[in-house]
């Protein structure tokens, strides 16, 4: 329940893999061995779990209902069905998963978004007035309390001008607020935030200082034009843009394994 | 400490500490009494119409249906419930129009099978309004205060956002560091329902697996109903005191309930009932199916037992068994239909 949407998977065109197993392959390659993630159910899970199967053995996967370490035997459906603390190290609670991330313990955290501005700030609560709904979205769940007290979110979703938008319908977890200091000054936690935004179009980071959103790699085929395109707020464009590494053979085999039913990733 | 800052959400379920503590010393016996009884006479004797309600387990992991499918037969009204990773349990108390109001931490959702088309449309049309926003682990420490005995807990989630602003949380200066802290009030429900694996007679309750939030929710209560698969022997419980997680004095009824989570899931015992979770999916995308929904499996069976057998009875339930045990894969109709869009 961290976030309510995990991304959406089209078929990359003319590709020998899918735009999921991309994502699934592009977020799992953000993170390091040795740390630990809080993660949600769907693509983020299946990202974590093919990381721990490549280059980062040691990635401790923490889910907000209390399970702590599992070997997951399968895609859980729920981030607290049984299959979350499956050999894992401790079956323990909320408070205690919590207050590890609020501790400093939690290295990642991975959410999805409705809606997202340039600094990182998502809905995932309201589409339309919160009163006077036009979409009811579930709410927060725990992607506040992870984009509040994790060191680094990653967020992934799916991009467009309705998606990528100026200023978020409901902000309810939160990026870097209005940029620079801001999250200091409203009392978060120092050195937090998102650090990585992930869609469909290509992988975004954010400018030191002003805490805007900005370009870092585009997915295979995919033009600085479709970035802009498809996106309500202003985009940084640096020079220094890169093309995202496409799955390798040995990734889509373990992705297949790992999903065998494309629950998260499609087939 | 000086606030800075405050939600304009709904403050429910809050207690001064001190009425709180009257509250428990005339009302919460300490006496080791039994306390089975069935589930007819544990929601009619502590459910009100109006009474703030939250529920145990996670949304539809570990949950007390019989509990809230005895609330929907006894047409329970105006309730209102907590949004504490609220999924099929919320959805069809607000489907049946027992729930008219909500603290939303998740709710309207099913996680990976989409959105819940009853309670949408309910809170889409104003049927059920959302009185306050807050998080999972906003709520989490909202339950955490209230057993606690303390009239709030500081944070530092929440801040700066709608959530907070819609919230029933205030934000003050530290008086240690002087930066901004939230501070999360407190919440004693007036009845929680958690449905565990096993307890005896007198409510001294065991849980397998995570605890979810049933460690301080329950002590948070105060009107508590324990469902559960078993009903053990005082003795059982004495052997093993350190796998007691709700001690009888929290509890105020027993029901025996074998299978009780269905169609959610009871770790190490049965998995999600997808096949029946689809059913509901389905059906409740119309008023008129909704309706047909809970004439057929409420309305239409006596009590939980007899409903066990409609929804399939032994076979299935054994089927359940060995999903959970990954001896068989599951059968889930809204993923054959997620992968067919």
């Amino acid at each position: 329940m961290a976030g309510s949407e995990e991304g959406e998977v089209d078929m990359a065109e003319k590709q020998n893999y899918t735009m999921g197993e991309l994502l699934a392959c592009a977020a799992s390659r953000i993170l390091e061995d040795d740390t630990s993630i809080f993660v949600g159910t769907g693509l983020p899970m299946i990202a974590s779990m093919l990381a721990q199967r490549t280059h980062a053995p040691g990635l401790m996967i923490i889910f907000e209902a209390g399970g702590i370490g599992p070997q997951l035997p399968a895609l859980p459906i729920s981030v607290g069905d049984s299959r979350t603390f499956h050999r894992a190290v401790a079956a323990s609670g909320m408070h205690d998963v919590m207050s590890a991330c609020q501790c400093g313990y939690i290295d990642y955290g991975f959410l999805g978004a409705a809606q997202i501005d340039k600094y990182g700030n998502i809905n995932t609560t309201v589409i339309g007035d919160h009163d006077k709904p036009k979409v009811r979205l579930p709410g927060s769940g725990g992607a506040n309390d992870i984009g509040s007290l994790c060191h680094k979110t990653i967020i992934i979703m799916r991009q467009d001008k309705q998606r990528f938008v100026e200023k978020v319908d409901f902000l309810t977890t939160p990026g870097y607020l209005n940029g620079g200091d801001a999250r200091e000054r409203v009392g978060l936690p120092k050195n937090s935030g998102p650090y990585r935004v992930i869609t469909q179009l290509g992988i975004y980071g954010f400018e030191d200082d002003s805490k805007r959103m900005k370009l870092i790699s585009m997915h295979p085929g995919i033009t600085v034009d479709d970035v802009r395109e498809n996106s309500s707020f202003d985009m940084i464009i640096p020079a220094d843009v890169t093309v995202t590494e496409p799955p390798a053979e040995e990734e889509l085999e373990l992705l297949k394994q790992l999903d065998p039913e494309g629950m998260a990733i499609g087939k | 400490m000086k606030v800075l800052d405050e939600g304009k959400g709904e403050l429910i379920g809050w207690r001064d500490p001190d009425e709180h503590r009257e509250w428990i010393r005339q009302n919460k016996t300490r006496a080791l009494v039994d306390k089975r009884m069935s589930v007819k006479e544990a929601v009619s004797s502590f459910i009100d119409d109006g009474t703030f309600f939250a529920s145990g387990g996670f949304g539809h992991v570990r949950v007390s249906m019989p509990v809230i499918y005895e609330m929907i037969r006894q047409k329970k009204k105006n309730i209102a419930m907590a949004g504490k990773t609220a999924v099929h349990d919320l959805d069809i108390l607000v489907g049946a129009g027992c729930v008219d109001r909500v603290e939303v931490a998740y709710s309207f959702g099913h996680e990976m099978r989409g959105l819940s088309p009853a309670s949408r449309r309910a809170v889409e049309g104003g049927a059920c309004r959302v009185v306050a926003e807050t998080s999972n682990a906003g709520y989490q420490w909202r339950f955490l205060g209230g057993m606690m005995g303390l009239p709030f807990i500081p944070s530092r989630n929440l801040l700066g956002t709608d959530t907070f602003r819609y919230s029933s949380c205030k934000v003050a200066e530290d008086p240690f560091t002087g930066r901004p802290i939230c501070l999360i009030p407190s919440c004693n429900p007036d009845v929680v329902a958690i449905h565990v694996h096993r307890c005896d007679m007198y409510g001294n309750a065991q849980i397998d697996g995570i605890t979810v939030e049933d460690f301080e929710l329950s002590r948070a209560a105060r009107r508590l109903i324990i469902t559960t698969e078993e009903v053990i022997d005082n003795e059982a419980i004495r052997e093993n005191p350190c796998d007691t997680i709700i001690p009888f004095y929290l509890v105020d009824a027993v029901v025996e309930a074998p299978y009780g989570s269905h169609p959610c899931q009871m770790p190490y015992m049965y998995f999600f009932d997808e096949e029946h979770i689809s059913e509901w999916l389905q059906m409740s995308k119309t008023p008129e199916g909704t309706a047909e929904y809970f004439d057929k499996y409420v309305y239409g069976t006596k009590d939980f037992n007899d409903y066990i057998e409609l929804v399939g009875g032994m076979s299935k339930m054994d089927y359940l068994r060995r999903v959970e045990y990954l001896e068989e894969p599951m059968k889930a109709p809204w993923l054959e239909a997620k992968r067919g869009k």
